[in-house]
């Protein structure tokens, strides 16, 4: 019999009708018979059948709890399937981050899709094809060895059997052996190939059903009119305000949660823009002008040694050097702000969102109206590129409260200074390093204190429940972002410390590479100061001191001088006195200090009047392990280093002491055409390899490249990002002083 | 009052706020999911449409200014069912990451290669700047467009 839970799933399941959407590799779509309403499938983490399902046809799907929203990883879970299971890629289908089908593989982050999720897939497709192979020996009566596997089917003497016959329509409900036989990759043919990705001719011609263009029938729209401060109370609301709305349903409040409700989007759009609120006056954010003082003075809750090697503190002497950097607050700056459509069915929450972590927000939404985990569904549809958790997830919550509220769906469109206004950010980085050297001149002991928010990856509080006082995390979690805080060089004494502080202006989150991006930037800059004052070359200085055994390190070190004919010399440049100063830099990572390494030279031009820096090359090495998919990978690392050329350059959210005032595109600037990079990779395959992440690692790099660079170029450290012309002037002029000080002395 | 437009061939009689922008109409009545809600402040292109074979920002057009216009959206492009030249070339690119810009990026394409067929490496970029993507295509944008002058 179906315990309760059983059938609530059941009932989920039936609920959202044929309302998922799976992807074919092949042109012709096919009916996914697997995803009928109703059908209940195996969800459970290390069943063969919650990963994939063969049809009587032979034809694959992959349920996949790792989600692509633009990395092309959609693409390679295919690529993984199909090779592992012998059969073309055209018969294999995705169906990505659906709590009623798809496996909790965790959270889409930490550039793991592939290196964590796609490994379990490929170990589940392993041990399908292993136990198909038994079977088909069985059903030939010859043995194993002697079967030959072409395209799904086994073959042995003259005669055939494929994976649909053996399957008979059963499901594959099997534990994943974690030691199942894997693939030569000496044979692969699929893995490692250049394999378009199958939705971009939609996204291109407008076929493609974004998440914003998802509807359902009677369908409302909501929209949320937020406070103007943060922590302003709803002291009340005008109801005639929107008496001229043709098409109002309802205007809600619960708290401090006002929203309005209509019949079309346009309509809600002006509702939310004309209503007349009165809000309390609110003001809790830090002096915007004083934030690296208000930063240094938050209460330290715990110490995270993350390396202590040898003793710092054992190493006396004068000779030491000191610099504290600093990297701004951002936002992730979707390009199309969050949405999300929820309905309630026989009691039942069912969700479409955009979420990179589904079965999280399940769990999220459930907590939040106080319901069973079963009785909840969400259901992942692509929407604009996030780069983390953005929006997603508190939209969502608020098209469930609204759709609860009504009766109905509803569908939320967030505008764009909701996004800009009110997704959680990267908090502030501050960075503290000194290095004490020996009598010869060499880094004795490299000390790093760094100054950054408690928490790590886990739930973000939901917005809306927090404006209605319903039940929602509090804790704060800004990401992993101690990661890189150590460092790959082989120093006798190092010390890095991460002080987590108690709190952190405005909610915190994960944006791509999140803690490693800025620690790094920290510590290639500061490694760069050192090679400088000792006059020798950076990339040279790197390679003598990574560990001699690294050679995967030593490899894209090497090869990177090799890709971008890097010319050995310490910097910086002479000044040849001209108005346009040019320079390269470079900067070298071992993501988290375990897996992909990344090395980059940026070449910039930096105009001395103006301060305006122009990045007009950026070479890439790049050691990611086995590659799936080489138009992937590559186009992970030009988004990389584009968006963060974009972070380092421009980026910084502002605020004042109620709200964030940074709230479209005028205010918070990105990179455009006209400052792109050409960008030159050398992609390192290791086919033997295991597979690690690409959609994260190439940021990392890029700041301190830039900043290098910039160095280089004018002999001006440049510790505080972005690196924005008035700082770069003010950077100038001061090095002009010194330098007329020094010559005057 | 009622405002008749033309959009990729078809005739669309629009009644209701004349305010609205032309976004509104494309996305809800007249159900095409080219054009994408990005800004509503003619910041980021997403939106991307031409009107009588100018590129301009949707979601900023009021139907009010367009009576007796004609509309062209990404959709509006394709020929007998299959993508024309300058799509084409940004599926042969794989120009698109998530791809919310990329519908807006070929309208913006499509009007500076109307203009200029063969533009320098400086008229692409500034052909191309008043759209901004966030994925960091940008290069590959640039390849596509590159290639579409060319076929």
């Amino acid at each position: 019999m179906a315990n309760i839970s059983t059938m609530s799933r059941r009932a989920v399941l039936k609920n959202a009708g044929g309302m998922v959407v799976a992807f074919a590799l092949g042109s012709a779509a096919r009916p996914a018979r697997a995803i009928e309403a109703g059908t209940l499938k195996s969800v459970a983490e290390g069943i063969v059948s919650s990963y994939l399902s063969i049809d009587t046809a032979g034809k694959v799907t992959v349920y996949s709890g790792k989600i692509d929203y633009g990395t092309g990883v959609r693409t390679g879970m295919a690529q993984i399937v199909a090779e592992e299971l012998s059969v073309p890629l055209t018969d294999v289908m995705v169906i990505e981050g659906d709590t009623s089908l798809t496996p909790d593989q965790g959270p889409t982050y930490g550039s793991n899709s592939i290196e964590v999720g796609g490994m379990e897939i490929r170990r589940a497709a392993a041990t399908a094809r292993e136990a198909l192979t038994d079977l088909a020996a069985e059903r030939l009566n010859v043995p194993r060895g002697t079967l030959t596997l072409t395209d799904g089917v086994f073959s042995a003497d003259s005669r055939t059997t494929g994976y649909g016959d053996l399957m008979e329509g059963k499901t594959l409900s099997l534990d994943v052996d974690e030691n199942a036989t894997l693939k030569n990759p000496g044979d692969y043919s699929i893995v490692g190939q250049k394999i378009p990705r199958p939705e971009i001719p939609g996204k291109v011609t407008g076929g493609f059903t974004y998440m914003q263009d998802f509807r359902r029938e009677d369908m409302l729209h909501g929209a949320v009119v937020r406070p103007p401060a943060l922590g302003a109370a709803l002291e009340s609301v005008d109801e005639e305000s929107l008496a001229h709305i043709p098409d109002l349903v309802r205007i809600v409040h619960k708290g401090d949660f006002l929203a309005v409700v209509t019949r079309s989007e346009w309509s809600c759009v002006r509702a939310a823009r004309e209503l007349v609120a009165r809000w309390s006056a609110s003001e809790t954010l830090p002096d915007q002008s004083k934030l690296w003082e208000h930063v240094r003075a938050t209460p330290i809750v715990q110490d995270d040694v993350t390396s202590d090697i040898g003793n710092v503190d054992s190493v006396k002497g004068e000779d030491e050097i000191n610099a504290t950097y600093q990297y701004a607050m951002q936002t992730h700056g979707s390009i199309g702000p969050s949405c999300a459509v929820t309905e309630f069915i026989d009691g039942q929450l069912i969700n479409w969102s955009s979420s990179q972590a589904t079965h999280r927000l399940r769990g999220q939404l459930a907590e939040m109206f106080g319901m069973d985990e079963a009785d909840v569904r969400c259901i992942y549809l692509e929407g604009a590129g996030c780069y983390g958790r953005n929006g997603h997830e508190d939209a969502a919550a608020d098209s469930a409260l609204l759709a609860r509220e009504m009766d109905a769906p509803v569908r939320v469109q967030w505008m764009r200074h909701d996004e800009h206004g009110w997704d959680p950010k990267g908090p502030p980085t501050l960075i503290d390093l000194s290095a004490r050297m020996d009598g010869s001149g060499e880094v004795a002991a490299w000390r790093s204190e760094f100054f950054i928010p408690q928490g790590a990856g886990g739930a973000v509080e939901l917005l809306p429940a927090g404006l209605a006082g319903m039940p929602t995390t509090t804790e704060l979690n800004p990401g992993g972002i101690t990661n890189d805080s150590a460092i790959p060089y082989q120093f006798p004494h190092i010390r890095t410390t991460c002080h987590r502080l108690e709190s952190t202006p405005l909610r915190p989150s994960w944006i791509r590479a999140p803690g490693r991006m800025q620690n790094t930037f920290a510590n290639e800059s500061f490694l760069d100061e050192i090679a400088a004052r000792r006059g020798i070359d950076p990339l040279q200085f790197r390679l003598d001191r990574i560990d001699p055994q690294d050679e995967r390190g030593r490899a894209v070190l090497e090869r990177l001088r090799d890709l971008a004919e890097w010319v050995s010399r310490p910097s910086p440049r002479d000044d040849t006195g001209e108005a346009l100063l040019k320079g390269r830099g470079m900067a070298y990572v071992k993501y988290e200090l375990r897996r992909t390494y990344v090395a980059g030279v940026a070449d910039v031009e930096l105009d001395r009047n103006s301060g305006e820096i122009r990045v007009t090359g950026f070479h890439v090495t790049h050691d990611c392990g086995q590659i799936i998919n080489p138009v992937g990978v590559q186009s992970q690392i030009e988004g990389n280093v584009i968006q963060t050329t974009s972070r380092t350059l421009m980026e910084e959210l502002t605020f004042d002491r109620s709200m964030v005032t940074s709230l479209d595109w005028a205010t918070y600037p990105i990179l455009r055409f006209d400052a792109v990079p050409e960008v030159v990779i050398d992609l390192i395959d290791r086919p033997d390899e295991p597979p690690w992440g690409a959609g994260e690692p190439a940021c990392a790099i890029v700041s301190a490249a830039i900043a290098n660079a910039v160095f280089d170029a004018a002999g001006i450290r440049l510790r505080s990002v972005p690196f924005k012309p008035a700082t770069v002037r003010t950077a100038l002029k001061e090095a002009a002083t010194r330098a007329s000080a020094s010559s005057s002395a | 009052m009622t405002i008749r437009i033309e959009v990729n061939g078809k005739t669309h009689d629009l009644t209701g706020d004349p305010t609205m922008p032309l976004l509104y109409a494309l996305r809800g009545e007249i159900g095409l999911k080219g054009a994408k809600f990005g800004c509503g402040l003619g910041q980021c292109g997403a939106c991307t449409v031409l009107v009588d074979g100018k590129a301009v920002f949707s979601c900023l057009m009021p139907v009010s200014a367009l009576e007796g216009r004609k509309v062209t959206t990404t959709e509006g492009l394709m020929q007998d069912g299959k993508p024309n030249k300058v799509q084409q070339a940004f599926i042969d690119e794989q120009a698109a990451q998530c791809g919310y810009c990329i519908a807006g990026m070929v309208m913006r394409a499509q009007y500076l290669l109307d203009r200029n067929p063969h533009p320098s490496e400086a008229e692409i970029r500034a052909g191309m700047q008043a759209n901004l993507c966030r994925c960091g295509t940008h290069a590959a944008i640039l390849r596509a467009v590159r290639r579409a002058a060319q076929a």
